[in-house]
């Protein structure tokens, strides 16, 4: 299953940013909300997500609660040599996601 | 020669022609038009539409074959971008083999049943509306054309009826707000033409995607009416007439509302 959608450009012109966006499937669930027996449902966010640039970290965000459901970031990165985005993240449960993307530098 | 004349007859008389809208074609406008600039943006790009995550899905699970028939949906339909092009536009729709008007949550559910042999999915589940996102979505931008002659016609004249009549505590019908306000506020929100173009579509409110029979619920709920549970013949009457209703307009699925 899909969990995130990626859009880089497939070809970015060295030494000029270029527009990095991910939409991450994620319910987002913020801990304040209870189920229809009254229940508390867990908090259940992202916490933290990276994005490395051939190895180097290059974006980091730390998320909460406040932030709705299925979150997306929008951001730049310095076009420097070809080669791979690597997206990570992890939420309250632990539970991890990773997507990778690949950008050409011309 | 009298059985050729009363068929004659009875297509006159059945059809619903267009003029009988309250709306003409000209005056009538997607839900989206009356939303807010950034969620017209969230609706138009795809990466930002958080819907498209439910279509990717929907692809995965259209490819995926059922344990106990060895089928998948693309076994007998092949590829949905062409076999299903267009198709959600006619929907909901009177299917023989169901002898009942289905909308496209049933149809997949009578499909996965009759033909994969697989048990229904739940309503509002995950991996229903995943399919009906993905299905609907090979029909973006093709103009809604329900057919409400024939079989339809009884599942449609309840529809209108449904629409017509006050429910709830409110006392209120769908045409009130809906053909005599639209274009006006209710408390932060400008109320809509009813059009149900979004659908299945990703609702800010709900954080999530879901059915249009969802949202016809949240109506319901709205004016502390009854509502009829998920699936309820009720719904899908309804939903037909508001497909009826707003033929012409182009199928946005996934849309995005608040």
């Amino acid at each position: 299953m899909p969990d995130a959608r990626i859009s880089v450009p497939q070809e970015a012109p060295r030494g000029k940013p270029f527009e990095v966006r991910i939409l991450i499937r994620h319910p987002m669930e913020t801990g304040y909300r209870t189920d229809d027996t009254g229940k508390p449902i867990p908090r259940n966010v992202v916490t933290m997500l990276t994005c490395r640039y051939n190895g180097e970290t290059v974006f980091s965000a730390r998320l909460s609660p406040g932030i709705a459901a299925n979150p997306y970031l929008r951001f730049f990165v310095t076009a420097r040599e070809s080669g791979e985005l690597a997206f990570d993240w992890v939420d309250d449960r632990g539970v991890r996601g990773s997507e990778r993307a690949t950008v050409t530098v011309v | 020669m009298w059985r050729a004349l009363a068929v004659f007859v009875a297509c006159f008389a059945g059809g619903a022609p267009a003029q009988e809208r309250l709306l003409p074609l000209s005056e009538l406008r997607s839900g989206v038009t009356f939303a807010g600039a950034n969620v017209r943006a969230m609706q138009a790009d795809d990466l930002a539409n958080p819907g498209m995550l439910w279509v990717e899905r929907g692809e995965t699970l259209w490819n995926r074959s059922a344990a106990s028939s060895g089928k998948a949906c693309a076994s007998c339909h092949g590829a949905a971008q062409t076999s299903m092009r267009g198709v959600a536009a006619h929907y909901p729709k009177y299917v023989g083999d169901a002898s009942a008007v289905l909308d496209l949550e049933a149809r997949i559910n009578d499909c996965r049943t009759r033909r994969q042999q697989v048990p229904a999915l739940a309503r509002e589940s995950e991996d229903l509306l995943a399919l009906s996102a993905f299905v609907a979505y090979q029909s973006r931008g093709a103009p809604l054309a329900v057919s409400v002659d024939g079989a339809a016609r009884a599942a449609f004249d309840r529809g209108r009826e449904f629409y017509f009549q006050r429910h709830g505590q409110m006392n209120i019908a769908c045409t009130q707000c809906h053909d005599q306000n639209w274009g006006k506020r209710l408390l932060a929100e400008t109320i809509s033409q009813g059009n149900p173009t979004a659908f299945p579509g990703y609702r800010l409110e709900w954080q999530s995607l879901g059915s249009l029979q969802r949202r016809l619920r949240a109506c319901l709920f709205g004016i502390r009416a009854e509502m009829p549970a998920p699936g309820a013949p009720e719904l899908t009457d309804l939903e037909l007439y508001l497909a009826w209703r707003a033929q012409g307009l182009p199928l946005e699925a996934p849309g995005v509302r608040r």
